[in-house]
């Protein structure tokens, strides 16, 4: 009898099949990688045209904003355009390696992770604004406090980071150029396997993707629900 | 130990908000200005404060300050981490700020509370802990915008104490309110605003004695239209 793809995905799931722990491996290696360094420059990025006053601050708003919905596929092609043999940034090999991959998701997360932070810490400037100002910290002074005291706004703008990074798949394609045991991720692999018709690994590995995204997201709901009772 | 106002004069979208003023504030322990709603009393005490500038004239002031405002913005986090965030900003040492914590909850009756989300407390207690906060910068001069605005006569109570002892205690309090009786409890100088315009400034007991103006006197009969 012909077991069907979703047995031959709980099978590899429930053996830890190697291949597949590999892929998934890599994929948590680089979107994590991306969502760190994104959440590095986009947390201070928002937060900075929230509360500071300088030319160009509403083109940068607007900026952050439209670009939050930046095509995958042209962000792979910018970055490709770098990284290639012949680009600005050839010399530094990246092309078809997780770094080239880590940086199209960064690019693609922080003007996510940046927009929300902006609205976030804006509303919340307004509220703290003359207070902070009167115990005497400046604008520029007072952004490590509101990102502290936002925490719990911004993890859902960290989280929603995350699910486009794992969720990419057009720009690491690109750029990472889907290659066996070196470059190849949770979706591109799916992208691969369903064109040639291996349903199982492509199922096995769609059905790690959900349950992540709710793990992470049961998590962060978890965590901040318990730190809101402390606060 | 004062703070003098020097033809003080905020416009905001072609209308006048408040001034021209002349004024010596803090000129006694404890300063009231009074008026009623929409008179300009917050934006005056934001002009002292620095929070506003002034379209013209200066404030002139050298005393270190401090401001409490009507809802008390805590930041999330305990008690004593708010008056420690306070501390920290005013450049005292991290060495020195426990015990200067401790003070100034011990002052304001919070101390059991020192660990306690700051957001957990009462309005009253919330009122409390921003005084705390403004006290253990060391203030020379404590600004207060409607302080007992929002909260219940026994909060009230609470702060107004406070308030009378650190005036005591050689702190000068500038204080708005519309609130007739709490002026009337513990002003020393009484500053009367109507219409962004300073229309008397007198000792307290003089001017609910004899208010030297028509509008002080509707205001203080109660009769005064907004």
């Amino acid at each position: 009898m012909e077991t069907s793809p979703l047995m031959l995905a709980f099978h590899l799931m429930s053996t830890l099949d190697p291949r597949l722990t590999e892929i998934v491996g890599l994929s948590l290696t680089v979107s994590l990688s991306a969502l760190a360094l994104a959440t590095m420059i986009g947390l201070p990025l928002g937060a900075v045209v929230a509360v500071g006053r300088f030319p160009g601050r509403g083109f940068v708003s607007v900026t952050l904003s439209a670009f939050m919905g930046l095509p995958p596929v042209v962000v792979g092609l910018v970055v490709y355009l770098l990284l290639s043999r012949s680009g600005p940034l050839g010399v530094l090999g990246l092309l078809y390696t997780p770094s080239a991959m880590i940086i199209a998701q960064t690019i693609l997360i922080v003007p996510i992770i940046s927009a929300v932070t902006r609205q976030t810490i804006a509303d919340l400037w307004q509220d703290y604004r003359e207070q902070l100002l009167s115990l005497g910290a400046s604008p520029m002074g007072a952004i490590p406090t509101l990102i502290w005291d936002a925490r719990h706004s911004l993890s859902t703008a960290i989280l929603a980071g995350f699910g486009r990074a794992t969720a990419e798949v057009g720009a690491v394609m690109i750029v990472g150029g889907n290659i066996d045991h070196a470059t190849r991720t949770m979706t591109t692999t799916i992208v691969l396997e369903t064109s040639r018709g291996n349903l199982a690994l492509a199922l096995a590995l769609g059905l790690i993707l959900i349950c992540l995204s709710l793990a992470v997201n049961g998590a962060v709901v978890g965590l901040r629900d318990m730190a809101r009772r402390g606060d | 130990m004062s703070m003098r106002l020097e033809q003080v004069t905020f416009i905001r979208a072609d209308r006048l908000l408040v001034g021209p003023i002349d004024a010596e504030l803090a000129a006694v322990p404890l300063s009231v200005i009074l008026g009623p709603n929409g008179a300009g009393k917050s934006l005056l005490l934001r002009l002292c404060h620095g929070l506003l500038k002034p379209t013209a004239g200066r404030v002139y002031c050298t005393l270190r300050q401090a401001m409490i405002f009507q809802k008390p913005v805590l930041l999330r986090r305990t008690v004593a981490a708010n008056v420690g965030f306070a501390l920290a900003l005013s450049g005292i040492r991290w060495r020195d700020r426990k015990n200067r914590v401790e003070q100034a909850l011990s002052m304001t009756g919070l101390l059991s509370k020192a660990r306690q989300p700051a957001h957990s407390l009462s309005g009253g207690e919330q009122q409390l802990l921003a005084l705390a906060r403004a006290w253990a910068t060391s203030p020379e001069i404590l600004l207060m915008d409607e302080p007992t605005a929002s909260l219940d006569p026994a909060a009230t109570d609470a702060v107004e104490r406070l308030v009378c002892q650190l005036s005591e205690n050689g702190t000068r309090i500038v204080m708005t309110t519309h609130d007739l009786a709490q002026a009337r409890r513990i002003a020393h100088q009484i500053l009367f605003l109507h219409h962004g315009k300073l229309l008397e400034q007198s000792p307290a007991t003089l001017f609910f004695r004899e208010p030297g103006t028509q509008e002080a006197h509707a205001f203080v009969d109660g009769v005064l239209n907004w």
